[in-house]
C-alpha cells in the first residue's frame, strides 16, 4: 500500500559560514493514513527541519518526499502553497491567529485561499468551530479568548480545509499543563475520528500520548516504533537530559 | 478572490491607527486637493469665457484691415455688397470706426469721451447685448433707418447721461464737431465699475454713415460681420478671406493686409492658453502626488515588516504569492483612494471658497457672468483614478517584498 507520507533518504544541508550543517542526514520515514505519530528530539536534532519538510514549507537538499503519492520535494513556492492548502493543517505553539481578524475569519482563511465561495466558506468554518466547541465565539477577536481557546481555534482552522495531515508543532508549549492535556486529548480524539496527526515536540511526556514515536538526533532517526516501548523514551547516549513538564 | 477581505482588512488597519493613516494620506490629500482646485477654477474660467461668447454671439466675425501697399482700402459699401451677395451665410455687417471729434453739451466739453461709428448690427436684439457687451438702459439702439439716412442720433453711456444731462438724456441733444445729435438710447451702467471720464460708461455710438460725414473720410479699417449661425461662421470667414485676397490682389494676404477672426476661434485661443496654464499648474500639483506615493510606499514597507508573522501564517495556510501581493496592493490602493476622496472633498471646498472671492472680482471685470468653480465629473473621476493608481503603483514594491518572504523565516519572525 502507498504511504501517506514517505521520505526517502532525505538530506537537508545548510551552509552556515564555514560550517556545513546536516540538519537532516539521510532520513527515511513513512507514515500511513490514520496514524498518530510524535517526532521527538532535543533542539538541534533536526525535528524542526523535518516538520518544515513534511509541512511543505521547505524542500530537501536531496532525497525525495512523497505526500499522498505526489512528489513534492522539487516543487516551487506557489505549488507548495497549494499543497499546504489542500493537504496540511498546521497547529503552532504560538497559535498564530491573525489578531485583526475575528475567530470565524481566522478559521475561514484556508478555505479563502482554496477559493471556496463565501456562503459555503462560512458554513464550513462554523462546523469546524463546532468540532472544537467554540461555535459561539465566532465573532470574537482572538485576543478576547484564553490561551487554550485560542489553540482550539487554531485547531479548528487547521481542520477547516479537511487536510490529510494535521501537523502540530509544540502545540502545548505555550499552555499550562492542564490545558495542554486537554489539547492533547483533543488531538487524540481527532486521530480516533480518522485524522492523521503528526506531533512535533521535545517533550517525552507529551510524545508518549502518540501511538508511535520517531526520535531524531543529529539529523538521524535513532528510534521509530511504538510509543509504549520503553526504548522510545530513553534518552540517547550523550544527550542532555531535558526538562520534562509534569 | 479575497478582495473584500483585503479591503476590509485595509479599512481596519487604517481605522486602528488613524493618525498614522492620516499622515500617510496627507501627500495624496494635498496633491489631489490642489489638482481639484486648479481644475475647478479652470472650469469656472472656461465657463465664464463661454458665457461671454454666448452673450456677444457665437456668429460674430471680426475683420481688421491693415490696407494695401498703395494705401487702398475697401469702401464700406463694398462690404455691404459682399453681405448681400452671400446672404445665405452672411447676415450683417457693421463698420466699427473710432471718431476723433469734440463732444459738447452746452458749455461743457467732454474730451475723453470715446466716439464710435457703427451700424445697427452692433446691437444684438436677441441677446440684448452689443458686441462690446453693453446693454441698453433706456430708449433704443441705432436702427437701420438711422444708418441708411445718416440720421443725427446717438446712443450714449451712463456716465455721459449723468454728467451732461443729470440722468435724463433721452430726446436731448449734444453736439459733435458742432453738429447736433439727438440721444435715442442710453446704455446700462457697467457693473460695479467706477464711472470715470474715458471709462466704458463714457462713450457714444453714432451711425457710421454720420461718422463718415463728420470725419470727411471713407477709411474704415475694422468691421464686424455676423453669420447666419455659429456653424456657418467658418464658411463666412472663408468668403471674407477670399474676397479680401482678391481685393488686395494676393494669394494669402492674411496677417499681411488683413486679419479675420471668428468668435469661436477667439474662444479657442483663450481656452488653449488657459489649457496650457492649467497644464503647468496641474503638473506642479502632481509633484505632491508623487511625494504622497512615496509616503505610501514607506508606510507599506513598515507594515510588511510589522506583519511578517501574519504573512508567514497566511502562507502556511496556503496563500500564494499573488494572494499576499494582492492583499498589500489592495491595502495601498485603499489608503490612497481614501486619501483621494478626502482630497477631492477638500479641493472642492477650497475651490468653492476661492471661486466665491474670485468670481465677484471677475464678473466686475468682465461685465457680469457667473463664475462657477465646480470640478467636472471627469476631473473628479480622473483624480480618484490617479490616486488609486498611485497607491497601486507605489504599493507594488512593498507588496512584492511581502509576497516573496520565505514562510519559515516569516513564521519565526518576532
Amino acid at each position: 500500500m502507498e504511504h501517506l507520507i514517505e521520505l526517502k533518504n532525505v538530506y537537508k544541508i545548510y551552509q552556515m559560514g564555514e560550517e556545513t550543517v546536516h540538519a537532516l542526514d539521510g532520513v527515511d520515514l513513512a507514515i500511513d493514513q490514520g496514524e498518530f505519530v510524535a517526532i521527538v528530539g532535543s533542539s538541534g536534532s533536526g525535528k524542526s527541519t523535518a516538520m518544515n519538510i513534511i509541512g511543505c514549507l521547505d524542500v530537501p537538499t536531496s532525497g525525495t518526499y512523497h505526500l499522498g503519492g505526489v512528489d513534492v520535494s522539487t516543487m516551487g513556492d506557489d505549488q507548495q502553497a497549494e499543497i499546504r492548502n489542500k493537504m496540511l493543517g498546521f497547529i503552532f505553539q504560538q497559535y498564530n491567529l491573525i489578531p485583526k481578524l475575528s475567530v470565524l475569519e481566522n478559521v475561514e482563511l484556508p478555505l479563502l485561499y482554496a477559493g471556496v465561495p463565501g456562503e459555503e466558506r462560512r458554513e464550513r468554518a462554523i462546523r469546524s468551530l463546532e468540532r472544537v466547541g467554540l461555535a459561539d465565539k465566532g465573532k470574537n477577536l482572538p485576543s478576547q479568548l484564553s490561551g487554550g481557546q485560542q489553540q482550539r481555534v487554531s485547531i479548528a482552522r487547521a481542520l477547516a480545509g479537511t487536510p490529510s495531515v494535521i501537523l502540530a508543532d509544540e502545540p502545548t508549549g505555550a499552555l499550562d499543563s492542564r490545558t495542554g492535556r486537554e489539547v492533547l486529548k483533543f488531538l487524540k480524539q481527532l486521530n480516533r475520528e480518522g485524522d492523521t496527526v503528526v506531533l512535533i515536540t521535545h517533550d517525552n511526556s507529551i510524545a508518549v500520548k502518540a501511538d508511535r514515536i520517531v526520535r531524531l538526533q543529529d539529523g538521524k532517526i535513532i528510534y521509530d516504533g511504538d510509543s509504549q516501548d520503553p526504548r522510545a523514551v530513553v534518552q540517547p547516549h550523550g544527550a542532555e537530559e531535558e526538562e520534562v513538564e509534569v | 478572490m479575497n478582495f473584500t477581505q483585503s479591503f476590509r482588512l485595509a479599512i481596519k488597519s487604517l481605522t486602528t491607527s488613524k493618525m498614522r493613516a492620516l499622515l500617510t494620506m496627507l501627500g495624496i490629500i494635498i496633491g489631489v486637493g490642489a489638482v481639484i482646485v486648479i481644475l475647478s477654477l479652470g472650469n469656472g474660467l472656461t465657463g465664464m469665457v463661454q458665457q461671454q461668447i454666448d452673450k456677444l454671439g457665437i456668429n460674430m466675425i471680426q475683420a481688421q484691415l491693415f490696407g494695401g501697399s498703395e494705401n487702398e482700402m475697401p469702401d464700406p459699401e463694398d462690404m455691404y455688397d459682399l453681405v448681400e451677395a452671400n446672404s445665405d451665410i452672411l447676415t450683417g455687417v457693421s463698420p466699427y470706426l473710432g471718431v476723433n471729434a469734440v463732444v459738447r453739451h452746452g458749455s461743457d466739453k467732454f474730451d475723453r469721451t470715446h466716439l464710435y461709428g457703427v451700424s445697427e448690427i452692433m446691437y444684438n436684439s436677441v441677446t440684448g447685448y452689443t458686441i462690446d457687451g453693453e446693454q441698453l438702459a433706456k430708449g433704443r439702439f441705432l436702427s437701420y433707418m438711422d444708418v441708411d439716412r445718416r440720421e443725427n442720433v446717438c446712443v450714449i453711456g451712463a456716465y455721459l447721461e449723468q454728467e451732461a444731462f443729470d440722468g435724463n438724456a433721452l430726446g436731448k441733444q449734444l453736439s459733435i464737431n458742432g453738429r447736433p445729435l439727438t440721444v435715442v438710447g442710453v446704455l446700462k451702467r457697467n457693473a460695479e465699475l467706477e464711472m470715470l471720464p474715458g471709462s466704458q460708461d463714457d462713450q457714444i455710438y453714432i451711425p457710421y454713415t454720420t461718422a463718415l460725414e463728420i470725419m470727411g473720410s471713407r477709411w474704415v479699417n475694422f468691421y464686424i460681420f455676423t453669420s447666419s449661425s455659429g456653424e456657418t461662421a467658418q464658411a463666412a470667414k472663408e468668403i471674407l478671406v477670399n474676397w479680401l485676397n482678391s481685393f488686395f490682389r494676393t494669394d494669402d494676404g492674411e496677417y499681411m493686409y488683413f486679419y479675420v477672426m471668428t468668435m469661436a476661434e477667439q474662444a479657442n485661443q483663450i481656452n488653449a492658453m488657459m489649457g496650457v496654464a492649467m497644464g503647468v499648474l496641474v503638473a506642479i500639483a502632481a509633484i505632491s502626488l508623487l511625494v504622497g506615493g512615496i509616503g505610501i510606499m514607506n508606510i507599506m514597507l513598515v507594515s510588511v515588516t510589522e506583519r511578517t508573522r501574519e504573512i508567514g501564517v497566511r502562507k502556511s495556510l496556503g496563500a500564494k504569492r499573488r494572494d499576499i501581493r494582492g492583499q498589500f496592493v489592495i491595502e495601498a490602493g485603499t489608503t490612497s483612494a481614501i486619501g483621494g476622496i478626502l482630497g477631492i472633498g477638500f479641493g472642492w471646498l477650497l475651490a468653492k471658497g476661492i471661486g466665491a472671492v474670485l468670481g465677484g472680482m471677475l464678473s466686475e471685470n468682465m461685465g457680469g457672468g457667473v463664475f462657477d468653480a465646480t470640478p467636472t465629473m471627469g476631473a473628479i473621476l480622473l483624480s480618484f483614478g490617479v490616486s488609486v493608481g498611485i497607491g497601486v503603483l507605489f504599493g507594488y514594491l512593498p507588496a512584492n517584498k511581502a509576497a516573496k518572504l520565505n514562510p519559515i523565516d516569516a513564521l519565526r519572525y518576532d
